[in-house]
């Protein structure tokens, strides 16, 4: 069995992000990066899947420029056996995405891919539908359980809808994407990081691939979203019930 | 060309209210592109959203009913919409950013090998040409895009556009379902639906939401007699839904409920980003915590530094005995 998972690399979360004054995007400067912490919970997936016995290979593609190869790496720290960095130096759009994995899904042939439901920088969560739609495959989204049939030819997947929880089956191949509480995504060891510096990790030019790379989506300009007002701290419940009512008249 | 589709949504037959906001952006873009706009209904018995929907000023309130859209599956419902969208000369696919949008909306765009943007927010025109404004980074930065394929779809943040208002009545035009969900590899197993007697998140005026801070599903409990006291919805932080405290679904934030309610009460959450991407929009937000540090007091109208524990339920009787 073989896994496809994907590794972007992204602006750490946690990093409070500015908008460039001329608007042409978002301060880098002193920015932190790591992997999606979507996609972090599909490696896990995807490493448990494999743990479980069958001998299944973890595939990580990452796509970008040169250092979107630590985020691979990263991937592989986790225990993915080999990577796919697919060199891209321009900006690239879900579509455009979706378009590169299709041709490396073609290539490798795995059972199923699994990746983050979306990227915590542009927020898209168009990539993994769009492959799916590209390859004509299943998919199943936003997924909070992934339980292996029996002969590995198809998945069970509980996936986070609004107002509950659906249950569908995906024949493989098929496309997944991890939501947050799929699971607790591990930490990669200090033997795993050593181990994951002799991995390989096969370069593909984005030109060799034959995708047109123009992005369906252009981006246009940058700006700060609205602020709101600092408000008022009140003192105590009452003072709250009043302004409520007298001067916010919201209940 | 320039004509607009507007992919509703139902719930048992029901029409979804945040249908009626991307309907508010597709009369935008139409007014521009001189297009018509029309709504697209599917499911199995779902004739009487079609009837609902096609008084909100739509052309053509397509109605696509079938047993084979009883159930959503992705690639049946994208290949219905895509053959609507060829004889019906659309340009343009939105639908409210829910999950049955964000599921369906990107695998529909890829049947044209077109661009969407998520989440729309805001749009402003460049002559007839579209830009549409979407929050990234959770909502710490606006991007501002073009679509440049033939085809150009979208999903709508319900938030961020009044509900259309009712208009001349448009004619419910049923179309010929040939999609085969047999055929397409997904078996619909079931839905464990949250029961709840409480007003929906997205939709409620008022919404009570709880973090950290709760301690446990106890602290919740305290928040509910408030929202009783206010007809309100429960929500919550990431940390208190990954506790297992309250469903899934009651997470507001980046990854889960986008709300805009009249009134936000958020106790006992410290306000990370993530969250406050989710709820920013309410019209008053009062904060409750310990913590006077708390981010979540950098956006609040109305913050008491206090203990959940001790200034809900005193605010919990202040509201009952106001009502007596």
């Amino acid at each position: 069995m073989k896994i496809l998972v994907t590794s972007k690399r992204v602006t750490d979360p946690d990093m409070k992000i500015k908008v460039k004054a001329d608007g042409t995007g978002i301060v880098t400067d002193g920015m932190n990066y790591k992997v999606n912490p979507f996609d972090e919970i599909a490696i896990e997936e995807a490493l448990r899947i494999k743990e479980k016995g069958g001998g299944a290979e973890v595939v990580v593609v990452g796509i970008g420029g040169k250092d979107a190869a630590l985020e691979i790496r990263s991937g592989l720290a986790m225990g993915a056996d080999r990577g796919i960095h697919v060199l891209c130096e321009q900006a690239v759009d879900s579509s455009v995405v979706a378009q590169i994995l299709a041709k490396v899904y073609e290539t490798e042939k795995p059972d199923f891919v699994i990746m983050g439901k979306q990227a915590v920088d542009d927020d898209s969560n168009q990539a993994a539908q769009m492959l799916a739609g590209a390859l004509g495959v299943p998919q199943a989204c936003f997924a909070s359980k992934v339980e292996l049939a029996g002969d590995a030819k198809s998945a069970r997947v509980t996936r986070e809808v609004d107002g509950g929880l659906e249950t569908i089956e995906v024949t493989f191949p098929a496309v997944l994407t991890a939501d947050l509480r799929l699971n607790e995504p591990r930490y990669a060891s200090l033997p795993g990081i050593m181990k994951a510096k002799k991995k390989k990790i096969d370069e593909i030019p984005v030109a060799s691939l034959g995708v047109d790379t123009n992005p369906r989506v252009k981006f246009v300009k940058m700006t700060e979203p609205p602020t709101r007002k600092a408000g008022v701290k009140v003192a105590d419940v009452p003072t709250l019930v009043q302004k409520l009512k007298e001067e916010a008249k919201v209940i | 060309m320039g004509n607009v589709l507007i992919i509703a949504e139902q719930f048992k037959g029901k029409l979804k209210k945040a249908t009626l906001s991307a309907i508010t952006l597709g009369k935008m873009v139409a007014e521009k592109s001189g297009g018509a706009v029309d709504a697209l209904v599917m499911g199995g018995g779902v004739a009487a959203a079609a009837d609902e929907i096609k008084v909100y000023g739509v052309k053509k309130a397509f109605l696509a009913d079938s047993p084979a859209l009883e159930n959503y599956v992705a690639e049946p419902y994208a290949q219905t919409v895509a053959e609507v969208m060829k004889s019906g000369g659309h340009e343009f696919a939105f639908a409210a950013a829910t999950a049955f949008a964000k599921d369906l909306m990107p695998r529909l765009a890829s049947k044209f090998t077109a661009g969407m943007a998520s989440e729309i927010c805001g749009v402003s025109f460049d002559g007839a040409k579209p830009v549409f404004a979407r929050p990234v980074w959770a909502g710490n930065a606006i991007a501002h895009v073009t679509i440049e394929s033939a085809q150009k779809f979208g999903t709508v943040r319900a938030t961020e556009f009044e509900h259309a208002k009712p208009g001349e009545a448009g004619v419910v035009t049923p179309v010929t379902v040939t999609a085969d969900p047999a055929k397409c590899g997904v078996k619909y197993v079931g839905f464990a639906e949250t029961k709840s007697e409480r007003p929906e998140l997205t939709e409620a005026r008022v919404v009570i939401s709880g973090g950290r801070g709760c301690k446990g599903p106890e602290g919740f409990k305290i928040l509910e007699e408030l929202a009783d006291t206010l007809t309100a919805a429960i929500g919550a932080s990431r940390a208190a839904v990954d506790s297992g405290w309250v469903p899934n679904d009651l997470q507001v934030g980046q990854t889960g409920k986008i709300v805009a309610p009249d009134l936000y009460i958020a106790a006992g959450l410290s306000g990370a980003i993530q969250h406050l991407a989710g709820m920013k929009g309410s019209k008053v937000i009062v904060a409750i915590n310990k913590d006077s540090e708390a981010p979540i007091f950098s956006v609040a109208d109305y913050g008491l530094v206090a203990d959940l524990f001790k200034a809900v339920p005193e605010l919990t009787a202040a509201l009952k005995a106001a009502k007596a």
